[in-house]
């Protein structure tokens, strides 16, 4: 057991102000790193063209904090809270709300939110998405994703059947990431969650589009699946923009659990070439 | 492919010379509109209302851009999924509408409308956006303010990147890339 520590939410309210305006401006370092890698293999001139001009995309948005699209996403957290945290100052998920508020407004992002039905738009970006994750020890940890919606609609649950196994799989997740094609702004990384439930497969999925990309699973098996969907994704030609070429995918993560016997639940959620989302603990 | 430099609004004869894969630079007066705007202008149309702009020759460029900082005409303004526009696109165009900018696969009738009545799709960079909306030099909200992001805007662009992807001629560049490169990457 660690020691009970107090964390004031207005902390957690400034901690997601900034990794929220740090998301939309700057690129995470490893999905650049993967790019360029990406450019150096590249045969296509096309293809380099539109890679080019997404690292230039990149750097008017970090130098004049525009910005890196303009759909800056619905905020989406995964918070893990250490068991031995007690927060103060107010209510945690209401802290978290302020922070993105504050940080949609002041730093001049779309507030993409909507009501379902009327499509009446709230203003405000609001409410967030929050996973809570329950963790031993007595930390904060916040990861902050904005989501597009362009790759998000391209993204599903599938509940195969038990029979279907490894190859199912990647037949499945392979032919969705090819007929989404250019929807969802590849060069895409692909978040593949396998087993849990039906909604514990969506999350999986979604966390897994935020491991350093290209990294491959722990697990020797499904790092050799992630190479198998990568490799057939990338032979398509849909390339970067789907005008043609060798980089449509960045990177295969997979995340897997236990499932019922009767059960083979698989998640898809695609992250666009940007794939904005910062992580900080407290 | 070929490169073009074009202006608005577009004639036929601007059109029939494209091909998919060709580069365009496109300047003039475009008008933004997202699903609900297109909602709307259809729903004005079947009350025999008329459109808040003249669509003969115009370009709609599907976006929906981030609020401008002070002194910019625009934030971030790249272009959105099209899709979303397929059950709306063709009535436009056979009204005139000479082309629509977005990125991703529309509709097979949105390409039958597009030979029909000489329109043609043209795709930019997702997620370039702020690159992309630099070519804006201006812009105004003229009808559904209250859509926010999605409101009918004008805007004065110069010289903004296109590519060509569904021409006038029944060619649909997604396709021919994509055809094209297949089965290379281990190659690669």
């Amino acid at each position: 057991m660690a020691e009970v520590r107090s964390v004031s939410v207005k902390d957690i309210e400034e901690a997601v102000y900034k990794l929220a305006l740090e998301a939309a401006y700057h690129i995470p370092e490893d999905v650049l790193e993967a790019e360029k890698k990406a450019y150096e293999k590249e045969k296509s001139p096309v293809a380099k063209q539109v890679l080019e001009t997404i690292f230039q995309n990149i750097e008017v948005s970090s130098k004049e904090e525009f910005p890196l699209c303009q759909d800056t996403g619905l905020a989406v957290i995964f918070l893990e809270v250490g068991q031995d945290v007690h927060f103060t100052d107010g209510y945690v998920v209401d802290a978290i709300n302020k922070g993105v508020e504050r940080a949609y407004k002041d730093g001049y992002l779309r507030k993409s939110t909507c009501h379902p039905l009327t499509r009446e738009n709230y203003g405000n970006n609001l409410p967030t998405v929050v996973h809570t994750f329950v963790v031993p020890g007595n930390k904060v940890k916040i990861i902050f994703d904005a989501k597009g919606g362009g790759s998000e609609s391209m993204s599903k649950v599938q509940m195969l059947k038990p029979a279907d196994g490894r190859d199912g799989i990647i037949q499945t997740v392979v032919d969705w990431v090819i007929q989404a094609g250019p929807n969802p702004c590849p060069p895409v990384i692909v978040g593949v969650g396998i087993g849990g439930d039906f909604e514990r497969a969506a999350v999986m999925a979604k966390h897994a589009t935020l491991r350093h990309v290209g990294k491959p699973s722990d697990d020797p098996v499904l790092a050799e699946m992630e190479q198998e969907i990568l490799e057939k994704v990338n032979n398509s030609g849909i390339g970067p923009a789907g005008l043609g070429g060798l980089t449509t995918c960045l990177g295969v993560h997979i995340e897997m659990e236990p499932c019922h016997i009767a059960t083979l639940p698989l998640g898809i959620n695609i992250a666009c070439h940007v794939n904005r989302h910062k992580e900080i603990e407290l | 492919m070929a490169e073009y430099k074009l202006k608005t609004p577009l004639t036929d004869e601007d059109i029939i010379q494209l091909k998919a894969g060709d580069k365009v630079y496109l300047s003039g007066v475009l008008y933004t509109a997202r699903d609900a705007a297109h909602m709307r202008m259809v729903k004005a149309l079947d009350e025999g209302k008329e459109l808040p702009f003249d669509i003969k020759g115009q370009v709609i460029y599907y976006v929906g851009p981030s609020p401008a900082r002070p002194g910019k005409p625009i934030g971030s303004a790249g272009p959105t999924t099209s899709y979303r526009m397929n059950p709306f696109a063709p009535r436009l165009i056979s009204l005139g509408q000479k082309g629509m900018i977005g990125k991703g696969k529309m509709s097979d009738e949105v390409k039958q409308a597009c030979i029909k009545y000489k329109a043609c799709y043209f795709v930019s960079i997702g997620g370039a956006a702020a690159v992309v909306g630099s070519a804006v030099k201006e812009a105004e909200i003229i009808a559904y303010p209250e859509l926010g992001p999605e409101a009918v805007r004008r805007l004065v662009v110069e010289g903004m990147p296109l590519f060509v992807c569904y021409d006038a001629h029944g060619n649909d560049l997604y396709e021919t890339a994509k055809k094209e490169w297949a089965n290379k990457y281990s190659l690669g």
